[in-house]
């Protein structure tokens, strides 16, 4: 798989970083030969195989419902660049 | 048939409608974290280290939550799978410290299912489910407070969602409005959701597009959170009239999300998110696939309490009601046992009609939930025996019962303190009409010489001499026995 200087933008936009034009092509090969590199696991024969998403042998832990943490305010916004009234400050954004 | 085709200048237009509801699930902690879920609590102190996606933290799963997204499926007729896996759904705002909403997106955890939905004129339709699948809250996003900057509140965030997604079946407002209804209904019923949408505890998206009967589906756009069932069905009425407009003039829809604008009753562009709808999901891999056990499926499935539907069913069955009055008294599991307890050893037509008419109009005036009428059951049901024995008169209970609204006491206290009690004593109604007889001398001549219409008049007057109290069928005896001379 091949991707193009323009997929490179677009995926940078979506990720919010900042790729200068300068670099694209050089990116887009960079990711294509990770892609390709990735893509030799397509010679394996996976029919019947189920899709795995882990690789260990366990079955997702439950907790129970029960309020574990007590409301730590000030350790929450600690690192906000910005708080007001007990609340993250942020640039506006609105519809 | 319920149906509303929207007449154009060539012909009619049919209105598709599919709605996804956010419903908050009721837990006491949220999805993957031990932060508490309480509505209104002071800003961003019900917030763990995991909600703020804090570096390190790990997710770890609710299994209340679990719990009640599979009742909830169980409930919605759905097909519950056994697997279902954890995605990432990504985009960046600022009520979403991750970057990334957990959701899921191929294998959610429930599957197909239906929702029978009741219409204004008595008929019913079944409305498909696509899916429901469980995903985190996002934050709080305040504009209002500051005129340059919002304010954000992480409260809410990760709290745990079900988001129910019915299939392109509902054709009206109408329709829609009933969907919501009856969804609302199941989820309190079973008490997965408490169905508030003031506190934004159930949330509605509406995908609307229209076509020509019998084309195929035409282009949709999505309206994004609605908060009352009366917004969505203005706000599907608007968007359907206006996608007519652009499309008669020649126009095509473009696929975009709007906004309801409640004040003004239209929708429009909500520009910022025209490139949001590639989120790249992906499984998460801080999550493992989540695995039922069939066993534990069943035995939620054992524990569901009656649901509207069969409640509906059996009060029309065994209590002789009307579907129109049944679905009424269903919609709240409250009021169908308020109605139980009343109807139970009584006249269950009359108790339906004393409910629906009498109590429901009271309570609405007092802004109260039939949880905290001033009217109890068991008093209701005191009211009817009291008319049943003859105390008062069918009347004068209508006045007992706004005495008992007003006090909380019950029908015979207030009988006796107002001295309701009705006159059957025969002598005491032959003074009155004697009396009334005398006084209307010229109007009793009158009906002896054949207006007869004139008997409604006598029985109001003595009536009235009597404070209403007299019993009626002694009072029409006797009047026309003396009338007839």
């Amino acid at each position: 798989m091949f991707l193009d200087k323009t997929t490179v933008a677009k995926i940078a936009r979506l990720a919010r970083v900042r790729i200068p034009e300068a670099d694209r092509d050089r990116i887009a090969g960079e990711l294509s030969n990770i892609l390709a590199f990735v893509e030799q696991l397509k010679e394996v024969d996976t029919k019947g195989v189920a899709p795995m998403t882990s690789v260990v042998a366990v079955s997702l832990k439950q907790r129970d419902d029960t309020v574990t943490v007590i409301g730590d305010r000030d350790g929450i916004l600690a690192n906000a660049p910005q708080m007001e009234h007990g609340f993250f400050v942020v640039p506006k954004v609105i519809e | 048939m319920a149906a509303l085709l929207i007449e154009g200048s060539n012909g009619p237009w049919e209105i598709v409608i599919g709605l996804e509801v956010h419903a908050q699930v009721i837990s006491r902690a949220k999805l993957f974290s031990g932060a508490a879920t309480a509505f209104g609590a002071d800003p961003n102190t019900q917030v763990s280290f995991v909600d703020a996606a804090m570096p390190g933290m790990l997710p770890v799963i609710n299994r209340i939550c679990v719990e009640q997204a599979v009742k909830t499926g169980v409930a919605l007729d759905a097909r519950i799978n056994l697997t279902s896996v954890f995605d990432r759904k990504n985009y960046f705002y600022p009520d979403l410290p991750a970057g990334y909403q957990i959701s899921q997106y191929q294998q959610p955890i429930v599957g197909r299912g239906t929702v029978t939905i009741d219409l204004k004129d008595g008929s019913s339709r079944t409305i498909g489910i696509t899916r429901l699948h469980l995903e985190q809250d996002a934050g709080k996003s305040l504009h209002d407070i500051a005129p340059h900057a919002s304010h954000v509140d992480l409260n809410r965030a990760g709290v745990a969602l079900m988001e129910i997604v019915s299939e392109p079946d509902l054709r009206s407002p109408e329709e829609a409005g009933a969907y919501l209804k009856k969804v609302r209904s199941i989820l309190r019923y079973i008490g997965t959701c408490d169905g508030n949408m003031e506190e934004g505890s159930l949330r509605c998206d509406a995908n609307v597009s229209v076509r020509r009967p019998g084309d195929p589906l035409g282009t949709r756009c999505e309206i994004k959170n609605v908060n009352s069932i009366r917004f969505v069905q203005k706000a599907i009425e608007y968007e359907a009239n206006r996608q007519v407009d652009i499309l008669e003039g020649g126009g095509a829809i473009a696929q975009e999300t709007r906004l309801f604008d409640s004040a003004k009753g239209e929708t429009r562009t909500m520009r910022s998110k025209e490139e949001a709808h590639d989120y790249r999901y992906f499984p998460d891999p801080d999550l493992l696939p989540l695995v039922l056990d069939p066993a534990w499926v069943d035995q939620v499935r054992g524990s569901l309490p009656e649901l509207p539907d069969p409640k509906k069913a059996r009060f029309i069955a065994d209590y002789g009601l009307s579907p129109y009055d049944a679905g009424v008294l269903v919609a709240e599991q409250a009021s169908a046992d308020y109605f139980e307890a009343v109807a139970k050893g009584r006249d269950a037509k009359a108790a339906s009609n004393w409910i629906t008419v009498e109590l429901f109009g009271a309570l609405n005036r007092l802004g109260l939930d039939i949880d905290r009428s001033p009217v109890s059951a068991a008093a209701l049901g005191g009211l009817l025996d009291l008319m049943t024995d003859g105390t008062i008169s069918g009347r004068l209970a209508k006045d007992v019962f706004a005495a008992m609204v007003e006090s909380g006491k019950d029908a015979m206290t207030v009988v006796e303190e107002k001295g309701l009690r009705q006159v059957t004593d025969a002598s005491a109604i032959e003074t009155a009409v004697e009396t009334i007889m005398a006084a209307e001398a010229a109007k009793v001549a009158e009906y002896r010489s054949g207006k007869d219409k004139l008997f409604g008049y006598f029985v109001g007057q003595v009536m009235r001499a009597m404070g209403g109290k007299a019993n009626p069928q002694a009072l029409n005896e006797l009047l026309k026995r003396k009338l007839a001379g």
